[in-house]
């Protein structure tokens, strides 16, 4: 059985589909097989984000409504042969995804796949809700601001109540906080909320923290994951964050200030 | 608007006012048709003659508001007696309404915010019941006990004691009819004694909340003292008065 990972955060613009990207890349590179969807629908992104938009035939929609097969739909990621990818549909809205559907889907894919991540739409709605519903693991993609911070309690609210696993008084899913676009810099400044500030306010578990970084940027334009640039501090971060997730030890990083060879990747004002 | 009841005097002292709070029937209206209102009471009351007669009753006329429909409260109550009720308050009126049942010594209570709605109406400094005749025994009340974290968004109501062993996040709430204690942080609403019991305490091994009830009597965050912020309390109600002190 695979295991049904869910980046979500409830804000928008935090990171979800970056990190999604990242962490389902990581993953295959570690040599699971591993699918990644997204449930974006109407605001389709993450193929951009991997770099198969120019090949996406079929999506997620057609493969709900009988009109194509999940083979024919998956695209293999041109880097790395154990990744898939499953994009959304952009003529679509939310409301085309449908609970049996998206159960369906990921029931399939278990079969094959190790790692299925659902890279979720922002929001709390009917996308959100499907792409949580059936979780295992739930990464809350959190930015070090207040109104991030609020929203990410309000999705972990959710994930243990509105989940199946919930619904089924099952084990809990496994909640881990990833705090992304975070710079010492302004921590420092008092302009940022700390690590210690955000872990205080979600009590949950650090996988890791992601700095503000220019090469996140630099990796959706070009569309390549951001784990794939292994120079970058972005990238080293995602990498330790894959690692923690499947149980290596590794100490955070990124979370004070950094003198010399990572110090110039720091957002700057 | 008190309401309250005496009992025959004792010796000394004569009197001594107390405050508890009872279950009482409540009719809620949702069609200003009296004579409909007349026959389905009787039906109902068919139904458990012993169970309604001389029962008190609270009628609550907010539906017929929200849909702009009005009712002659005299013929109302009229039809009430003649069903062997006794009427003890009305809720939701308007103002002409809550003057007409005064004229007919029936008192106006405060408007009560069901459990089941998404968002809470802005909360009445008043206590949300008062002492009126009991007529059927109290509802059995529960100790509701929270292990995991309240996120914002979430809303917890116990029909007695609350007991939150994580912390309650802001926007997050939480109600009891009873005592509510929080052995963490507390930063989202907390409403002790939702059903009027001034007698409900409020506890917390952190105070940050958003906003603090006890019976009606509320306070936002931002009217909360420096000095007893971030800090283990205990909130109670003293004349109407919420008093936050450090549990030492």
């Amino acid at each position: 059985m695979a295991r049904i990972i869910v980046v979500t955060s409830g804000k928008g613009g935090v990171g979800k589909t970056t990190t999604s990207a990242a962490i389902a890349m990581g993953l295959a590179k570690k040599g699971h097989k591993t699918a990644v969807i997204d449930f974006d629908v109407g605001l389709r992104n993450l193929d951009l984000i991997m770099g198969c938009e120019r090949r996406v035939v079929y999506d997620f929609v057609n493969v709900i409504n009988g009109e194509a097969s999940l083979n024919q739909a998956l695209i293999r990621d041109k880097h790395c042969d154990l990744l898939y990818i499953l994009p959304a549909s952009q003529t679509r809205d939310k409301d085309s995804l449908t609970q049996e559907g998206v159960g369906k889907i990921l029931e399939d894919l278990s079969k094959d796949f190790k790692y299925i991540v659902c890279d979720s739409p922002a929001g709390i709605e009917k996308g959100a809700h499907l792409a949580m519903y059936f979780a295992d693991d739930a990464f809350v993609v959190t930015n070090p601001e207040v109104s991030s911070v609020r929203d990410s309690d309000r999705m972990l609210g959710l994930l243990s109540s509105k989940s199946r696993r919930a619904e089924q008084n099952e084990e809990p899913i496994k909640e881990y906080l990833l705090l992304s676009r975070y710079s010492p810099d302004r921590v420092k400044l008092g302009e940022m909320l700390s690590v210690d500030d955000v872990q205080e306010i979600l009590s949950l578990h650090l996988l890791g923290v992601i700095p503000e970084s220019k090469s996140v940027l630099n990796a959706s334009n070009s569309g390549t994951p951001v784990i794939l640039d292994e120079k970058s501090d972005a990238g080293q971060a995602y990498a330790d964050i894959v690692a923690r997730y499947l149980g290596e030890d590794k100490p955070h990083r990124f979370i004070d200030e950094k003198k010399g060879l990572f110090g110039k990747f720091f957002g700057s004002k | 608007m008190s309401t309250d009841f005496q009992k025959t005097p004792h010796a000394v002292p004569a009197l001594e006012f107390k405050s508890s709070s009872f279950s009482v029937p409540v009719l809620v209206l949702s069609g200003n048709d009296l004579t409909a209102i007349d026959h389905q009471l009787q039906k109902k009351i068919q139904l458990a003659p012993e169970f309604f007669k001389n029962s008190p009753i609270v009628f609550d006329v907010q539906d017929l508001n929200k849909q702009d429909l009005d009712i002659d409260i005299a013929e109302l109550t009229g039809i009430l007696y003649k069903a062997g009720l006794l009427p003890i308050g009305i809720r939701g009126g308007n103002e002409l309404q809550n003057n007409k049942a005064l004229e007919l010594l029936i008192p106006i209570y405060s408007q009560h915010h069901s459990v089941s709605t998404e968002s809470l109406p802005k909360e009445k400094n008043k206590p949300e019941t008062q002492k009126v005749p009991s007529a059927e025994p109290k509802t059995e009340s529960s100790t509701t006990l929270i292990t995991h974290p309240v996120r914002s968004g979430q809303r917890i109501y116990s029909t007695g004691d609350l007991i939150i062993l994580a912390q309650v996040s802001a926007g997050a709430e939480i109600l009891a009819e009873g005592n509510v204690h929080v052995y963490n942080t507390l930063r989202g609403r907390v409403l002790a004694g939702v059903l009027g019991n001034e007698e409900a305490r409020i506890f917390c091994s952190d105070l940050q909340a958003e906003l603090i009830s006890i019976a009606g009597n509320y306070k936002v965050s931002e009217d909360l003292n420096e000095s007893i912020r971030n800090k283990p309390v205990q909130v109670y109600l003293q004349e109407h008065t919420l008093i936050i002190k450090d549990i030492v």
